[in-house]
């Protein structure tokens, strides 16, 4: 009896160590808003790995994944709005990366840039894979 | 992962699973590639599916007015990207053999290349 106690107790602080666990999480997104479903899945996985106590780092948006971050997109209003929804995760302190050579391909500058995004080069992709504890990858 | 000389150096594998030229996946991905070398990072390709077609030679992209660069995967030695790897199921099932690629790369089984994507610190599809 004493012994199994102790083995639970054991157990019970195992779990409880394994979630306290806060890994940096970096997040790469490979593809634009609304036609593939990348960009929703890259947002609410960010959301949620936040609400879990992770540490998500940054978002870098590279390949057609650049064009989430344009200004000049109106959505329908009764939709979810995704270029909002990666400005104001940049608001609450996610760093949001475009890469410039996927964005000059696709017309994406820092004239057109959404609030709380900035353009960068694949360098710093390779030091957020480095740094981060997982690189998360969105694509199709 | 390992450091050396104070400086971390993760396990990249690259995936090639898509056509050369219909996408730019497999040319954006080549860019990160090239980055990823320049930071000295211990870097791995796999040419699954139809990403093997990104090796083969004789690819003449100049009707589809698309800049070609297959050159690039025959310059990956001098970034020091020596590890490529081809599924052997994905090379047969296109008609395909070793001789029909523009570099020298290792052919592996399916499982072997999973396991392999296992030992990754960092895995990035194109």
């Amino acid at each position: 009896m004493p012994l199994n106690r102790k083995q639970d107790k054991v157990q019970f602080l195992l779990i409880l160590t394994i979630e306290n666990v806060n890994m940096k999480i970096g997040i790469l997104l490979k593809e634009g808003p609304y036609n593939h479903q990348a960009a929703d899945s890259a947002y609410l996985f960010a959301k949620a790995a936040i609400k879990r106590g992770h540490d998500v780092e940054s978002v870098f948006l590279y390949n057609d994944g650049v064009i989430n971050a344009s200004k000049l997109a109106d959505p329908p209003q009764d939709d979810r709005n995704i270029y909002q929804r990666w400005s104001e995760l940049g608001k609450e302190g996610v760093t949001i990366l475009v890469c410039v050579a996927a964005a000059k391909r696709r017309g994406i500058s820092e004239e057109v840039l959404i609030e709380n995004a900035s353009i960068t080069g694949l360098g710093v992709l390779t030091d957020i894979a480095i740094r981060a504890d997982r690189l998360v990858t969105f694509g199709d | 992962m390992r450091e050396e000389d104070g400086q971390v150096i993760k396990d990249f594998m690259y995936v090639m699973r898509r056509a050369p030229h219909g996408t730019i996946y497999t040319y954006e991905g080549l860019e990160m590639v090239l980055i990823t070398a320049a930071y000295e990072q211990d870097i791995t390709i796999a040419f699954i599916d139809d990403g093997v077609y990104s090796l083969i030679k004789h690819q003449d992209t100049d009707d589809l007015q698309i800049k070609g660069y297959v050159k690039t995967f025959t310059a990956l030695d001098d970034y020091e990207v020596e590890k490529l790897y081809v599924d052997r199921q994905s090379l047969e099932e296109r008609g395909l053999n070793k001789d029909d690629l523009i570099v020298d790369v290792e052919i592996l089984e399916s499982a072997e290349i999973g396991k392999l994507m296992e030992e990754q610190d960092v895995v990035i599809h194109n």
